[in-house]
């Protein structure tokens, strides 16, 4: 089981959804985040005082699938995702030792 | 604070209490010593459309105070100070209201010497009625006068708020605005537009200063007052290291609208009647706020590569500052030269003059407000027109003499006097007052409260909570 973070443009998000639905991925958890990499932040000027704006806007995108599914999803991500300029954010994936679901107390694969 | 302070400021409330009960008792002990009314009551000449112009205006300049700066300045702080900076305007308009009421129309307005009229006069209004007073406006009451300009001192002390937003204790706040419209506000007034001012130009002066709305009496004494509040007062902490950006423009472009709405109150209404004067003095306010607007827009746009939108409303305002003082005795085309003239002028000031100096004006009172309206008295010397406002041709006597205050050499520097001694007036006494409010109960909040913010601080509140 792994657990796959994306780090996407906000506007790439319904792209993004739907690919994974595609892929009969059906389940995601999505939080507004800011920070920066190696696209550098931009400037604001308010009546003439500049200021430099370091962390961007992100969403991340969290979702945890058995590991036939992570290929796949990983890949439908990137296309998704991808505008191939800079700032298009990146992927990471993780080990997951285990998952309940609550309402029935399912577990492993058959959970998440 | 202080045990001394504390008492110090119980004792100015009890002072104040003791002030309002023995005015409501002279006014009780006045109205029973009444006279019958004259059999043969003798009809004021009211004419109603002026008096219905000069009380709509009376209710647009309020309205510029708030929603108009409320807004305005709300918006430009950042969101932990919103509710003081708003509380900054409102509350104007209950205390100022009273200290007008109990003696500040008549410091302002009464029977005086070149300085400042008698406070006892019209002490709580006292013979402020229906009856015109002919050498203020001789077709409408008394009482509307009165009113229109009490909304002008609400707004000027509210304006200077801005250079202080973010780090000023509220007692200290309350104390300042009291302490100065009562020793600059009142008597600059006086001076300008009471009879027998020094500088009214209309009514018995000695120099004859052409101020048609407010240049000196508003603009630039909060202006420059606010300029020596901000260094006074310090930086706000962080300043200009950490980012203070505004927290919500739409909040201010609302209040900018508003305020340009509102000036036609404020300078039209300033003709006291609704002639020919108030519609080209609507028309000069209205074409100088589109040019600064422009002339703004583009000199950002062509300095710093994009036109702002906050740019844009500052262009307006700086525009409607500027041509305050010049609205009653210009063209069209010499407002919209003065207009395209403030834009640019007041957005170096608010970007160069400030960063050369360093110094915190948070919302830049004095760059637009002090900078624009000094532009447009000196600029309305030389284009003070007597065909667009012929008393200036006819009205200022010299030595028994009728001399001309339209543009000129001569008139630039009775402007100039003017303007000097609005801000000498302004500079002194706003210092004055700043040490003497700073020794009692402290200008500033400490570190903790000013990095909390002043809405949680000083009010106990959140503006936005969720």
């Amino acid at each position: 089981m792994k657990k796959i973070e994306a780090i996407i443009k906000p506007f790439k998000l319904n792209e993004v959804k739907e690919a994974l639905n595609e892929l009969d991925i059906r389940g995601m958890t999505v939080t507004e985040v800011k920070g920066f990499g190696r696209q550098k932040g931009h400037t604001e000027i308010y009546r003439g005082s500049e200021y430099t704006i370091d962390f961007l806007p992100k969403l991340k995108i969290e979702t945890v699938l058995p590991d036939a599914q992570v290929e796949a999803a990983i890949e439908a991500i990137i296309n998704a995702a991808k505008t191939g300029k800079i700032g298009d954010g990146k992927v990471f994936i993780s080990t997951v030792d285990d998952a309940r679901r609550i309402r029935t107390g399912e577990q492993g694969d058959s959970a998440v | 604070m202080t045990t001394s302070a504390r008492i110090g400021c119980r004792l100015l409330s009890v002072c104040w209490l003791l002030v309002l009960i023995i005015g409501l008792g002279n006014t009780a002990v006045a109205a029973a010593q009444l006279e019958p009314a004259p059999t043969t009551n003798s009809v004021a000449p009211i004419n109603s459309g002026d008096n219905a112009w000069l009380l709509a205006s009376t209710a647009l300049v309020l309205m510029m105070t708030a929603p108009g700066l409320v807004l305005f300045y709300g918006g430009l702080v950042r969101s932990k100070n919103v509710l003081s900076t708003m509380m900054h305007s409102l509350i104007l308009m209950a205390v100022i209201s009273t200290l007008w009421m109990v003696f500040g129309y008549s410091v302002a307005f009464g029977s005086g010497n070149a300085f400042f009229g008698n406070p006892l006069t019209h002490l709580f209004l006292k013979g402020v009625g229906g009856t015109p007073n002919p050498a203020y406006a001789a077709t409408v009451p008394a009482e509307s006068f009165m009113l229109f300009q009490m909304m002008f001192a609400i707004i000027t002390p509210a304006l200077i708020s801005g250079a202080v937003a973010e780090r000023v204790r509220f007692k200290a706040y309350l104390l300042f605005i009291v302490l100065w419209t009562t020793v600059v506000y009142l008597p600059l007034c006086h001076m300008m537009w009471g009879q027998g001012g020094l500088f009214n130009w209309a009514i018995g002066g000695k120099i004859p200063v052409l101020d048609f709305a407010g240049g000196t009496v508003v603009h630039i004494s909060s202006g420059v007052s606010a300029l020596v509040f901000a260094l006074v007062i310090g930086k706000r902490s962080g300043f200009p290291r950490e980012p203070m950006m505004p927290h919500n423009v739409v909040l201010s472009l609302i209040g900018a609208g508003l305020l340009w709405v509102g000036w036609f109150g404020f300078n039209a209404g300033s003709a006291l009647n609704a002639g020919a004067l108030a519609t080209s003095a609507f028309a000069a306010t209205h074409f100088s706020a589109a040019a600064a607007a422009l002339s703004w827009t583009c000199a950002e746009w062509y300095l710093k590569g994009k036109p702002s939108v906050l740019g844009a409303a500052s262009g307006m305002v700086a525009g409607l500052a500027t041509i305050t003082p010049a609205s009653g005795f210009v063209s069209v085309p010499a407002a919209f030269g003065i207009g395209l003239v403030a834009g640019v002028v007041c957005y170096l000031a608010v970007t160069k003059l400030k960063a050369a100096f360093g110094y915190d004006d948070s919302l830049d009172v004095f760059g637009v407000h002090g900078v624009g309206s000094t532009v447009g008295m000196l600029m309305l010397g030389f284009l003070a027109s007597a065909e667009v406002n012929p008393l200036i041709g006819t009205t200022f006597q010299k030595n028994g003499v009728v001399v001309s205050l339209a543009g000129g050499m001569h008139q630039f520097w009775n402007q100039l006097a003017g303007v000097g001694a609005t801000v000498a007036l302004a500079a002194i006494a706003t210092f004055l007052i700043l040490k003497l409010v700073d020794a009692s109960v402290g200008l500033r909040v400490d570190q903790e409260d000013e990095s909390a913010g002043l809405d949680l601080s000083q009010h106990g509140e959140r503006a936005y909570n969720e």
